[in-house]
């Protein structure tokens, strides 16, 4: 049997001492050690985006990435951003704008998303921009290339897409 | 007292369209949608419970033959006493095919494919269990013979010839036609995808089993489970509040739900089984892969003289489940000669069964392609064939249609999309230039889809005003809500007919306790699960019409306020402090045989394909669709952006690839199939049109759910060929593929 081993980091601003496997994920440890269960296990191979959390503020797969890795970092999961009674920007616009269909890859996406807009503002390029300097104009091509990280089988793609726009939109560039 | 009602003649009272609360049809919002975004709604694999165990299952790495020794040696050496080996002869060869109700095949000692599950390994942590999965050796015999291309001369087949239609004189009509089609068609495998793989915790008290499971029908779930262990159905209880995505692969019980039910027994603790994403490619149903034989026969006016409709698809022997692909091709279009036929080959690939919309997502494809070809042989434009060609009645046993909205659909979507603009020369042909890379391109399709309903019950509760809280309502069925909108929709009726607004109406879901329903899938949940509520809530409604002193049919019922018959009272007094409470049940009946019922769209698309790459981008795609009422705009519109982007899929990208050697599947992940991403997507239009099919149930609304995939890859495809002159037969368009017709074409 492994030796289990101690790691300390802070998840949603509280700090967690967690002993584990040395072989456990950074998902697996919120979702069965912690009962963190919006981040989801979709593929466990970093291919569907369902397990997408912020780690010091950065978008990762979180199951591609072992918690023993994590000591002293921050995790920001989908039960970080809000509640159902005090919900995120773009956990509202989710809804009102029905981004979602099972539901599963949500908490990925709306992690992704909220990620994704600090990547915009920050001027980050990407293959959708227009070029590698200056402002990136968030139009849905932009925003549809910067998701596509997250896969969504029900096909709410562009739904999703109106959602962020909306909150693009009323927060301002 | 319970409200019953058969479908036996249409329901022309239309009872809805007298409601007053506003809520039927509108885009009322998901009431399950917060806790989705927050990430409180949870799924089978997030149960929880003290001393819960981790099984993984181990995959045959053969196709045939039997397991003649198990070794657990290694295993044991390396992890010790805390993991044990379960080779239970109950464990499933395969899932149960959709609304089986009893145990599939049984017995893991006997191999058919590659990926077949052979024993569950259980440990204390998911991480040693998958350890120990990977050290048990597993000692196989026999097993020599396979087949595993379902087009080998040598490949068994067999005619399904009850499938088979036989009218008039195809050939006659092929050899005097003015203008014919006469080619083959070729889509791969498929998979449903879900995101959310086939996960099960299962726990024992005393003799009664719950479990909580990924699955989409647990009225037929529960048999198949009870029959799988050997035990009376009432023993087993199924949880399903929440699934992550269905699409056919949870319609019957699969390896997961056994695996944890007998390992939990055997070792007196709850235990969880999750199916690896790469065992949800192997283990759970694939779309079978189809050949289709195209013949298409016309005068010259583009009257439709023939269609002819052969096809070869697959499945594991023994299995029943043949692709039905021909289903559409009996009456989108007229014509007074056909012949439609249905073979199945015998193969050792993962086993074949239901996959969005069975049947008509690929045969409507193909047929759709066939039509485009037959007008550009003509010379007409794509959509006035179409509409040349809409049938009276249905063309092969000539019943009438229920209501039909085919030109109607061709009609506004051809004007929603500016499809005169459309130039019917290919781009190619027109654009010399070679320095433009980009070459654009438009192209259509007709979707049809037949309509059913099944019997469902639910069970509706007029709750009093109690502490200050007003009168409320809860509906229960152990109907699922897949991604489908069952919560927001069974929660819209009753809202509607009990005169409540949406948040004073709670549905409770996927629970085998509750009034059974037929589940989700087939398009048939909201029709079939939403007349149930409708019933029950008559039945309500007939009851407070009493209480108030007036007829049913006078009541209106609005923001909890009775009126009629001169009389208006508020619900909480009609109450009187008590709780009423009526099951509606719904059965299918003559409507079901008396007429062809079936949805209608017409799908549009825009597509820019590089001339250098062969890479096809999807620009624009408008999906105009017809499914009588609909009963929410919002969650509608979201199952057919699914089916249009699983379409998109369909046309340029998913396959499966099978080994030829073994059958075994070679891409059995997201790196290798290939579903659309956000990028894939364009902002994609939806119109619902205004219909009421009194044929279809008391709601007079039809499924919706698969209408919007069934032929949509066939406009992309028809698009890449107004762009470039290509003629690509051989599903996905893959720049390789693209590039290949082009050179033919050009």
């Amino acid at each position: 049997m492994q030796t289990p081993l101690k790691t300390t980091l802070s998840i949603n601003g509280t700090r967690h001492e967690i002993e584990g496997d040395a072989r456990l994920t950074l998902l697996d440890a919120l979702r069965d050690h912690l009962g963190l269960t919006g981040s989801k296990k979709g593929c466990d191979h970093g291919q569907c985006g369902a397990c997408t959390v912020l780690l010091n503020g950065r978008r990762v797969n979180s199951c591609l990435t072992l918690l023993c890795m994590h000591d002293g970092d921050e995790v920001t999961t989908i039960e970080g951003l809000g509640t159902p009674d005090t919900p995120s920007d773009l956990q509202r616009a989710f809804v009102d704008r029905d981004g979602m269909q099972c539901g599963y890859c949500t908490p990925g996406q709306i992690c992704s998303a909220t990620a994704m807009i600090e990547e915009i503002r920050q001027g980050w390029p990407s293959h959708a921009s227009e070029g590698l300097e200056g402002e990136v104009a968030p139009t849905p091509a932009e925003i549809a290339e910067r998701m596509s990280g997250n896969l969504c089988r029900c096909g709410c793609y562009p739904n999703i897409v109106d959602a962020i726009a909306d909150v693009i939109a009323e927060e301002g560039p | 007292m319970n409200r019953h009602h058969k479908m036996d003649s249409a329901d022309r009272q239309n009872r809805l369209d007298g409601m007053a609360q506003g809520l039927i049809g509108t885009d009322v919002p998901r009431p399950d949608g917060m806790a989705k975004a927050t990430g409180t709604a949870t799924y089978a694999a997030e149960e929880r419970r003290e001393g819960m165990l981790h099984g993984v299952l181990v995959r045959a790495t053969v196709p045939g033959g039997r397991v003649a020794d198990v070794d657990t040696d290694a295993l044991a050496k390396a992890l010790g006493d805390d993991v044990t080996v379960i080779t239970d002869a109950r464990l499933l060869q395969v899932p149960a095919q959709g609304t089986d109700g009893k145990a599939p095949p049984q017995g893991p000692d006997l191999v058919h494919y590659v990926g077949q599950p052979l024993a569950l390994v259980v440990a204390p942590s998911f991480e040693v269990a998958r350890h120990g999965a990977r050290l048990l050796g597993i000692r196989y015999e026999g097993g020599e013979e396979g087949h595993f291309d379902p087009e080998d001369d040598a490949t068994p087949t067999e005619l399904r010839d009850k499938k088979t239609v036989d009218i008039g004189d195809l050939d006659a009509a092929m050899a005097k036609a003015a203008h014919s089609v006469d080619a083959v068609w070729r889509t791969p495998g498929h998979v449903s995808a879900a995101m959310e793989p086939h996960a099960a915790v299962a726990w024992w008290e005393g003799e009664h089993l719950t479990v909580r499971s990924a699955l989409q029908m647990l009225k037929f779930n529960r048999d198949e489970l009870a029959d799988a262990l050997g035990i009376p159905a009432e023993n087993v209880r199924l949880l399903a509040p929440f699934v992550g995505g269905g699409f056919g692969s949870k319609l019957g019980i699969s390896h997961e739900a056994v695996g944890a039910a007998i390992a939990a027994r055997q070792l007196g603790r709850p235990v969880r089984v999750v199916l690896s994403r790469q065992q949800v490619f192997e283990a759970v149903m694939r779309r079978s892969e189809t050949r289709q034989h195209l013949r298409l026969c016309a005068d010259e006016e583009g009257r439709l003289t023939g269609i002819g409709h052969d096809c070869l698809v697959s499945n594991l022997p023994g299995q029943d489940f043949a692709e039905p692909v021909i289903q559409g091709s009996r009456f989108a279009y007229a014509a007074p000669n056909r012949h439609l036929s249905l073979r199945l080959a015998r193969v050792n690939r993962t086993c074949a069964g239901s996959v969005r919309a069975p049947g008509e997502a690929v045969g409507l494809t193909a047929l759709e392609n066939a039509m485009d070809e037959l007008a550009e042989a003509i010379g007409i434009d794509p959509v006035e064939l179409r509409l040349r060609n809409v049938p009276e009645e249905d063309p092969t046993d000539g019943k009438p249609f229920s209501s039909m909205m085919m030109a109607e659909v061709l009609r506004e979507g051809a004007r929603r999309f500016d499809w005169q603009r459309r130039n019917p020369i290919p781009a190619l042909r027109r654009e010399g230039d070679p320095r433009r890379e980009w070459l654009r391109g438009m192209g259509m399709s007709l979707l049809v889809r037949g309509n059913i309903l099944d019997e469902a019950e639910a069970r509706v509760r007029l709750l009093p005003a109690e502490d200050g809280a007003p009168v409320r309502a809860e509906v229960e069925t152990d109907m699922t809500d897949i991604g489908t909108g069952s919560y927001a929709v069974l929660s819209q009726i009753a809202a509607e007919m009990l005169g409540l607004p949406m948040e004073r109406v709670t549905t409770r879901l996927g629970d085998s306790a509750l009034p059974p329903s037929p589940g989700s899938g087939g398009s048939w949940g909201a029709g079939s699960s939403g007349s149930s509520v409708y019933l029950a809530c008559l039945e309500l409604r007939t009851r407070l019409a009493r209480a108030l002193g007036c007829d049913e049919g006078e009541l209106t019922l609005r923001d909890g306020q009775a009126t009629g018959g001169n009389h208006s009272r508020p619900l909480a007094e009609l109450l009187d402090g008590g709780t009423i409470e009526a099951v509606g049940h719904i059965e299918p009946g003559k409507t079901a045989k008396e007429r062809r019922q079936a949805t209608y769209g017409a799908q549009f698309a825009e597509v820019e394909v590089s001339r250098h790459t062969g890479e096809v981008r999807v620009r624009r795609m408008l999906g105009v669709f017809a499914a009588g009422r609909i009963l929410n705009s919002r969650t509608a519109r979201s199952q057919c952006l699914g089916g249009m982007t699983f379409g998109i899929g369909m046309a340029l990208s998913e396959e499966l690839e099978h080994d030829p050697r073994d059958g075994h599947l070679v891409n059995r992940d997201f790196a290798g199939y290939h579903i659309p991403v956000n990028a894939d997507v364009p902002q994609l239009e939806v119109h619902l049109m205004e219909e009421r099919d009194p044929w279809a149930n008391p709601m007079q609304s039809k499924g919706i759910g698969e209408l919007g995939i069934c032929g949509a890859a066939a406009a992309i495809t028809n698009a890449i060929h107004n762009a470039t002159g290509a003629r690509v037969r051989d599903y996905p368009a893959t720049p390789d593929r693209v590039l290949a017709a082009m050179a033919v074409a050009n």
